[in-house]
């Protein structure tokens, strides 16, 4: 492993770091709201991921100017435009469910929510 | 490009990468939801600047003001109809930590194969982007070859995305409308 290597793979692992660390607010986290956060957080990282391979060394943003030969690729800012829209609808409708659960159960913790569950199954004795 | 202005950019990049790092720690780490929140729009904010070095101003514009402005004031509507603080969670969080470095590991031994950052001539730059590129100017005549495929090329797809923000709002209606409503009659009663 090269510094070539490293120079050309950093970008790579440094969002592969913020994206994990997205997921791990995800998974260990109870709290819904703490949830979607995560949920975001790991949406950004793969949006940086895209656009850093769309990135050429020595090239400008792809508007097209007299003088200028070289431009980054325009094709996943196109794709990741449209990502980004769709997420704010997506994380509109995980919010709108996490008001919902708060207005059905009065809590937004997933444990909290999980016991209220079993108690409506099997009654109040068999909690673990 | 000069030598100069590369190793500028990557010290640009570490110092943004650096301090989102921070700021994506800080969100897993603390309790106080209203401040979990806040931390989610400088998050944005800060990718919306990486994304400026990484020469994706369409993207870093949109970044900051759906991903920093719109995203924080749902959240924040949505904390205004919940709760502020986080419970402390009962289980521990070693596995969560487990599953999150294998996978890390595995992606990260996924990038080992991926042409290099900036590589002029890696696939992905070679087959149809040029196309499109020349011809934005011949064809469609935008300058801005991101709105003209966007807009045009791709214009059907941009359509099917509207669609998609609709049935989002119409979800989000049918949840909450009839919610809201309801819990409005039983205060009257």
């Amino acid at each position: 492993m090269d510094t070539d290597f490293i120079i050309g793979h950093y970008n790579y692992w440094l969002v592969i770091l913020l994206m994990m660390t997205g997921l791990y607010t995800v998974v260990s986290r109870g709290n819904y709201i703490k949830k979607i956060v995560g949920l975001n957080v790991f949406q950004t990282s793969v949006f940086m991921m895209y656009i850093s391979m769309g990135k050429v060394s020595g090239g400008t943003a792809p508007i097209l100017e007299t003088g200028i030969t070289l431009y980054s690729n325009p094709l996943p800012h196109v794709l990741i435009l449209t990502a980004i829209v769709v997420g704010v609808a997506t994380t509109a409708v995980g919010l709108s469910i996490v008001v919902r659960i708060h207005q059905a159960y009065g809590t937004i913790e997933e444990d909290e929510v999980n016991d209220a569950d079993h108690r409506m199954e099997f009654g109040k004795e068999d909690l673990p | 490009m000069t030598e100069e202005s590369i190793l500028g950019t990557v010290v640009v990049d570490i110092i943004l990468f650096g301090l989102l790092a921070i700021t994506a720690v800080e969100i897993a780490r603390l309790r106080s939801l209203f401040g979990v929140v806040a931390l989610s729009g400088v998050f944005s904010l800060l990718s919306a600047g990486l994304f400026v070095t990484l020469d994706a101003v369409d993207v870093a514009f949109t970044e900051a003001a759906v991903g920093a402005g719109v995203s924080t004031v749902l959240m924040l509507g949505a904390l205004s109809l919940t709760t502020q603080r986080e419970r402390i969670p009962s289980h521990t969080a070693l596995l969560p930590f487990f599953v999150v470095v294998v996978t890390g590991s595995v992606l990260i031994y996924g990038t080992l194969d991926v042409p290099a950052f900036g590589d002029p001539k890696a696939p992905v730059h070679t087959h149809v982007a040029p196309e499109y590129i020349e011809g934005s100017a011949e064809v469609i005549d935008v300058p801005n070859v991101v709105t003209s495929v966007l807009a045009s090329y791709r214009g059907f797809d941009t359509l099917g995305e509207t669609v998609v923000i609709f049935t989002a709002g119409v979800a989000v209606i049918a949840m909450l409308g009839s919610g809201l409503r309801r819990r409005k009659n039983g205060q009257q009663k």
